[in-house]
C-alpha cells in the first residue's frame, strides 16, 4: 500500500495560535536553578532521580552481599536488610522511574516533539522539580530517624508498616508518608502541565494522529498517573492519621508484640486496595512510555516506519484504560472475596492482548528494515526480548490459579524486575543514548556503550531468569537468610551466590554509563544538528542543543506523522514532518535531472 | 550480527534451562495437581511464544542488517496481519484463562465433608485450633487474649468449650481427608504456606480468611509465613505432620481442651517448692544458678519458658545432642517431674524467686553488642525483659557465660534444631547474625548493662535525688 493513503502528505492549514511568552532570566541561578526551562527542568530531574538510584542501587548490592554469602560480613542485620529491601524497591520504582520518564523525559521531549516552545505553565513547572527534590530530600532523610528507614516493603502494608516488630515502624515510616504526599503534590503540578501542553500547545498541523509514540506513551502514562496517585495520597494520609492520631482507617482489633492495642474496627484489606489501584496503573506509568520511546528508537535506527501507528496508539489507550480495572491481581491471595478471583484474572489476561499487539508490531518493524546496530538500537532490542520474557512471566502470576504456588516466592521478584526494572532502564539508556547528542551536542562513546550494552543486558539475564525457578521451588521473597528448610534444595544457595556476583559485575557496568557521560560531554565527536537522520520535530531545531524558546523565529510547520522513513521515491531515507510534500516533489525532481 | 546469535542462543537455552535445571516445583503433597498442570499449560504456552518471536527478532536482524543502498519496506500497516496477530493471541489467552478459572472454581469451593482447623498467625510462630466434639468453633477476640487465654476465646460461648487449643507450631493432619484451614491473625499480615501443598492464603487480622486441600502424603512438611511480618519474618516457622487418621485421633486426644485449661488454672508455687527440692543442689534455693555447676539462674524466667524448655529435656528436644554436655545433665532431672502439672507448680514456684544482679564474667565490647541486639529487642524486648507472648524469655540478669554458651549451641545446631523444639529453630536462624566469637560475646556483654524494664536502685537514687 502506497503513503498517499494514509494521510502522510495532507497539508494541514496554518491556524491562528499565539505565541508564548518566555521569561528569559540572565542570571546562573535563574537559567540553572529556578529554571522555567523545560529542557533545564528535564535535566535537574534526570540528575536527582539518577543519584538516588544510584542509592537504592547500592542497597540492593547489599542485599545481595547478604543473600550470596549469609552472615559472611555482618554488613546488615535482618531489620536493615528489609529496610533495604523496602528503599529499594520504592526508590526504583517511584523516585526514579516514574520521576525520570514523566519529569525528565517528559519534560525534555514534550515540548520539542509537540514543537511548543515551552511547557505551558512554566512557573509551575519549576515549582513541580522542587516539590520532587525536597521529596527526595526527605526520603534520604528517613535513613537518618532514629530506628532508621521504612522496613515494611515498599508495598507498606498495615498493620505492620506502623507496629513495633517491624523496622522503621516509630519514625522511617512517617518520613516515607511525608515524603510521598510531597512527591505526589509535585507530581500533580508536573503532570497537569505535560498533559495540557500536549493537548494545547501543539505546533500547527501536528494532530494526535501525528504524535510520536513517545509522546502518546508519556501522555497517556500521566493522565493515569494523575487518576492513580491520589489513590495513594490519600492512603498515605489515612495511614498517618492511623500512626500519628490513633486513629484506625486500616487497623484491626490486634496484638502489638503481645500487648493489647487502642486500635480496632479497620481494614488492612481496603489499604491493599486504595494502593494496588495507585500501584498497578503505576506500572504502566512507567511502562508505557518506555513503550513509547522504544518505538521512536525502532523506527529511526532501522529507518523504517514504525508498524501499525494507530493500533499502537490505540493500545497504548486500551492498556491506560484496562490497567484501572486489574489491580486486585496484586491480591488473588489476600483474604480477599475469593470470587473476585475470577473477574481480575479476565481483565488482567485480556491486557495482555493489547501488550502483545505491541510486542508484533515492534518485531515487524524491525522487519524488511534497514537495520543500524546503533547503541540505542541495540538497547532496543534487549528491551523486547526482555520484556517478552518478563510479560510472558506475567501470565504465570495473572492467572490466578498459577498464582497461588507462585505469590510471594522469587518467581514474583524475577518477573517483576524483568518487566518493569530491567526493561524500563533499558530503555531509559537507549533513550539517553538516542537523545544525549540533542541534550549537549556531543556524540556518546560508541564503545563504551555498546560494552555498557552487553554486560548490563547479559547480566541482569543472569540475575533474574533463573529466579523465576527459585520461585517454582517455593523460596519466599523478602527473607534474611532461609537457614534449613525441608523444600528448598542446598543447590539455591549456589545459586544465590551466582546470582550476587552478576549483580555486582552489572552495578560496575553503570560506572562505564557515568564516564561516558561525564567524558563525552567534554570529549565526544560532534553530534550535528540531527545524527541518526530522524524525522521529529526535536531534531529539526535551528540550534543544537536548543535555547530557550526551542525552535527559531517561527514555530515550524508539521505536514506528515512521525515514520517518514523510507518513502518511495524520495531522495533521503526519512523526511522530517515539517518538510511539506512540494519540498519533497522538488527534492525528487532535482535528483531525477 | 553478534546480538540475532545472542538472541536466539538466549531464547533457546532458556529453554534448555527449563528442562535441565534442578530446580522446580517441589514433590506434590496435595490433591493440588490441577495447579501444577496450569503451571505446565502456562509453560507450554509461553514458551513457544517466548522463542518464536525472539527468534523472528533475531531472523529478521540477521535479514535486514543496514546497507547503504538498501531501502526499508514502507507499509505503515497491514490491517489482515493485524487481525490475524489479534486473533491467534486471544485464543491463547483463552486457553490459558479456561483452565486456570476452571481450578479457581475447585479452590474456592471447600467440599461439604472438609473439617475444620484453625491456623492462627501472630509475630512470629503459628499455633492452632480444632473445633472440638461438637464440630463448631467458639468465639474468639483478640483483645480476650492475655496470658491465661493465649488464644482469646470467649469463657462465656459454650461452643467454645471442647475447642482442642495447639500452643505450638506444630499440627498434624490426617491424610486423605480435606481439610479446610480457618486462618486467623492476632496482630499484621502472615501467610500459612507449605511449599508441597501449593496451596496458599494470607492471614488476615480483623477477618478470617480461608483455604482448602487434602493431604495425599504422609509426612513432615515445613510451614513458613509467605507476607512480610517484620523484623523475625524469615524465621516464622511451623511444621505439618501428615499422618494416618488413628494417629491424628490419638493426638487430638492427647491434646487440651480450652475447658480443660480453664479448669487446672494456674500452677501451685507452694507444691512448686515441694518439687523444687531436687533442683537446689545445682541451681541455688533462690534460683540463682551456679557457674561452678553449670547451672543457669532460673530466677525471673517466666513460667510459660520454664515449663516449655521441662517438656523439651523431658521429651529430648533439648538436651539430647552429644555436642550440649550440661545439658544431658538436665535431662534426668527434668525426667522426675512427669506431668503437665508438676512442671506448672515448679515453673510458678520459680516465678516467685526474687532477681538479684548477676556479677559479669564474660568480657566483650558492649557498644558493638548493642547493635547486635537491635534484632534481638523485637522479641525479648530492649531491656532484655523477655515477651511471653513472643515465646521469648527474660535476658536482663541471666548469667552470661549461660548466655555466651546458649548462643553457640543455637548457633551450631546444637540446641533448636530437633523437630520439636518448636521454637528453637528460630533462634537458630537468628543467631547466625552473630558471624564470630567476638560479637556473641559483645552481645552478651551489651545484655548485661539492660535493666530488665524495672529500673535499678542506681537509677532509683538517681531520680530520688533529682526530685530533690
Amino acid at each position: 500500500m502506497g503513503e498517499r493513503e494514509y494521510d502522510a502528505g495532507a497539508y494541514v492549514p496554518p491556524a491562528e495560535t499565539e505565541e508564548m511568552e518566555l521569561v528569559h532570566p540572565k542570571t546562573f541561578i535563574g537559567k540553572y536553578i529556578w529554571s522555567q526551562d523545560a529542557k533545564v527542568i528535564a535535566i535537574q530531574y534526570g540528575v536527582t532521580a539518577t543519584a538516588i538510584g544510584l542509592v537504592a542501587l547500592v542497597l540492593s548490592l547489599l542485599m545481595r552481599l547478604q543473600l550470596g554469602f549469609p552472615n559472611a560480613f555482618s554488613l546488615i542485620d535482618p531489620g536493615e536488610y528489609l529496610q533495604y529491601v523496602s528503599m529499594h524497591g520504592m526508590i526504583m520504582v517511584v523516585y526514579l522511574l516514574t520521576a525520570i520518564f514523566l519529569g525528565g523525559f517528559g519534560n525534555y521531549l514534550i515540548p520539542l516533539m509537540c514543537g511548543a516552545r515551552d511547557m505551558v505553565f512554566p512557573y509551575l513547572n519549576m515549582l513541580s522539580f522542587w516539590f520532587y527534590f525536597a521529596s527526595v530530600l526527605i526520603l534520604v532523610a528517613g535513613f537518618f530517624v532514629p530506628g532508621g528507614s521504612m522496613g515494611a516493603g515498599w508495598t507498606l502494608y498495615p498493620p505492620q508498616s506502623i507496629s513495633e516488630g517491624t523496622p522503621g515502624s516509630e519514625a522511617g515510616i512517617v518520613v516515607m508518608l511525608l515524603s510521598l504526599a510531597v512527591f505526589i503534590a509535585g507530581f500533580t503540578m508536573g503532570g497537569l502541565n505535560y498533559v495540557v501542553t500536549v493537548l494545547q500547545a501543539r505546533t500547527r498541523g501536528m494532530t494526535l494522529m501525528r504524535l510520536p509514540l513517545t509522546i502518546w506513551g508519556i501522555f497517556m502514562a500521566t493522565v493515569m498517573a494523575l487518576l492513580a496517585f491520589p489513590a495513594l495520597f490519600v492512603a498515605a494520609l489515612m495511614m498517618l492519621c492511623d500512626r500519628l492520631l490513633g486513629t484506625s482507617f486500616f487497623m484491626p482489633e490486634m496484638l502489638s508484640m503481645g500487648e493489647t492495642s487502642d486500635h480496632g474496627g479497620g481494614s488492612p484489606i481496603l489499604f491493599q486496595h486504595l494502593f494496588w489501584f495507585f500501584g498497578h496503573p503505576e506500572v504502566y506509568i512507567v511502562a508505557l512510555p518506555a513503550f513509547g520511546i522504544v518505538s521512536d528508537l525502532l523506527a529511526c535506527h532501522a529507518r523504517k516506519n514504525i508498524f501499525g501507528y494507530r493500533m499502537m496508539v490505540w493500545a497504548i489507550v486500551i492498556i491506560g484504560v484496562l490497567s484501572f480495572v486489574v489491580w486486585a491481581h496484586h491480591m488473588y491471595v489476600s483474604g480477599m472475596n475469593p470470587y473476585f478471583g475470577f473477574l481480575f484474572a479476565i481483565t488482567t489476561l485480556i491486557i495482555a492482548v493489547p501488550t502483545a499487539i505491541k510486542v508484533y508490531n515492534w518485531v515487524l518493524t524491525l522487519w524488511r528494515g534497514n537495520i543500524r546496530l546503533t547503541v540505542p538500537m541495540l538497547f532496543a532490542i534487549g528491551f523486547i526480548f526482555t520484556f517478552v520474557n518478563g510479560g510472558l512471566s506475567g501470565l504465570f502470576l495473572g492467572n490466578v490459579t498459577v498464582d497461588v504456588p507462585l505469590s510471594d516466592t522469587y518467581f514474583v521478584v524475577g518477573h517483576f524486575h524483568m518487566v518493569m526494572a530491567v526493561a524500563p532502564v533499558l530503555v531509559i539508556f537507549g533513550a539517553i543514548y538516542h537523545w544525549y547528542p540533542k541534550m549537549t551536542g556531543r556524540m556518546l562513546n560508541d564503545t563504551l556503550g555498546k560494552v555498557h550494552f552487553w554486560i548490563t543486558f547479559l547480566g541482569t539475564y543472569v540475575i533474574y531468569y533463573p529466579m523465576h525457578f527459585m520461585g517454582l521451588e517455593g523460596v519466599p521473597r523478602r527473607y534474611y537468610a532461609y537457614g534449613e528448610t525441608t523444600f528448598i534444595s542446598d543447590s539455591v544457595q549456589t545459586l544465590n551466590v551466582v546470582i550476587s556476583i552478576a549483580a555486582f559485575i552489572v552495578a560496575l557496568a553503570q560506572v562505564l554509563f557515568l564516564i561516558n557521560l561525564v567524558w563525552s560531554y567534554y570529549r565526544g565527536r560532534d553530534a550535528g544538528p540531527n545524527p541518526w537522520r530522524a524525522t521529529t520535530l526535536e531534531w529539526q531545531t535551528e540550534h543544537t542543543p536548543p535555547r530557550h524558546g526551542n525552535f527559531g523565529e517561527s514555530l515550524p510547520l508539521v505536514y506528515r506523522w512521525p515514520y517518514d522513513y523510507s518513502v518511495p521515491g524520495a531522495s533521503e531515507d526519512f523526511i522530517p514532518q515539517n518538510v511539506s510534500p512540494e519540498e519533497t516533489r522538488w527534492q525528487a525532481e532535482g535528483r531525477q535531472s | 550480527m553478534a546480538i540475532a546469535i545472542v538472541l536466539i542462543v538466549l531464547a533457546l537455552g532458556s529453554v534448555v534451562f527449563y528442562f535441565l535445571s534442578p530446580w522446580g516445583l517441589t514433590p506434590l503433597a496435595s490433591n493440588w495437581g490441577a495447579i501444577d498442570a496450569t503451571i505446565d499449560i502456562t509453560f507450554v504456552v509461553t514458551g513457544a511464544v517466548f522463542v518464536a518471536i525472539n527468534v523472528f527478532m533475531a531472523y529478521a536482524i540477521l535479514c535486514y542488517r543496514f546497507k547503504r543502498q538498501r531501502r526499508s519496506h514502507y507499509e505503515p500497516e497491514n490491517k489482515k496481519l493485524e487481525a490475524w496477530l489479534t486473533g491467534l493471541t486471544t485464543l491463547g489467552i483463552v486457553a490459558l484463562l479456561a483452565p486456570g478459572l476452571f481450578v479457581w472454581g475447585n479452590y474456592v469451593n471447600v467440599p461439604d465433608d472438609a473439617h475444620e482447623v484453625e491456623v492462627i498467625g501472630q509475630q512470629w510462630h503459628w499455633s492452632y485450633r480444632l473445633p472440638g466434639d461438637d464440630g463448631r468453633f467458639g468465639d474468639v477476640r483478640t483483645h480476650l487474649i492475655d496470658e491465661s487465654n493465649p488464644f482469646g476465646l470467649d469463657p462465656d460461648d459454650p461452643a467454645g468449650q471442647d475447642d482442642v487449643l495447639i500452643d505450638s507450631s506444630h499440627v498434624k493432619l490426617p491424610i486423605d481427608r480435606p481439610v479446610k484451614l480457618m486462618l486467623r491473625s492476632t496482630d499484621v499480615i502472615h501467610n500459612f504456606k507449605v511449599a508441597q501443598f501449593r496451596a496458599k492464603m494470607d492471614v488476615m487480622p480483623g477477618q478470617v480468611s480461608y483455604m482448602w486441600l487434602t493431604p495425599t502424603k504422609t509426612g513432615d512438611f515445613e510451614a513458613v509465613c509467605a507476607e512480610l511480618c517484620g523484623m523475625a519474618h524469615f524465621a516464622m516457622r511451623g511444621r505439618v505432620e501428615v499422618v494416618e487418621q488413628g494417629e491424628f485421633d490419638d493426638w487430638v486426644a492427647q491434646q487440651p481442651t480450652f475447658g480443660e485449661l480453664q479448669d487446672v488454672g494456674e500452677g501451685d508455687p507452694e507444691a512448686g517448692a515441694e518439687l523444687y527440692a531436687r533442683c537446689v543442689a545445682c541451681h541455688g534455693p533462690q534460683g540463682g544458678g551456679r557457674q561452678e555447676m553449670n547451672a543457669p539462674r532460673l530466677a525471673g524466667l517466666d513460667d510459660d519458658y520454664i515449663e516449655r524448655q521441662l517438656r523439651n529435656f523431658r521429651q529430648g528436644a533439648r538436651g539430647e545432642h552429644e555436642a550440649d554436655r550440661f545439658g544431658q545433665q538436665m535431662r534426668p532431672f527434668a525426667m522426675t517431674l512427669e506431668d503437665r502439672e508438676m512442671n506448672a507448680d515448679v515453673a510458678a514456684h520459680i516465678e516467685t524467686f526474687p532477681v538479684e544482679p548477676t556479677r559479669p564474667t564474660i568480657i566483650g565490647d558492649a557498644e558493638r553488642g548493642e547493635r547486635f541486639y537491635r534484632s534481638c529487642a523485637s522479641c525479648h524486648g530492649a531491656d532484655g525483659e523477655g515477651r511471653r507472648a513472643l515465646k521469648a524469655p527474660r535476658l536482663a540478669g541471666m548469667n552470661d557465660w549461660y548466655l555466651v554458651r546458649q548462643l553457640q549451641h543455637f548457633k551450631d545446631g546444637v540446641r533448636g534444631r530437633h523437630p520439636d523444639d518448636w521454637y528453637g529453630n528460630q533462634m537458630v536462624d537468628m543467631a547466625q547474625i552473630l558471624v564470630d566469637d567476638a560479637a556473641l560475646r559483645d552481645v552478651v556483654a551489651y545484655i548485661g548493662t539492660l535493666s530488665g524494664g524495672e529500673s535499678s536502685p542506681q537509677q532509683d537514687s538517681e531520680q530520688a535525688r533529682a526530685e530533690e
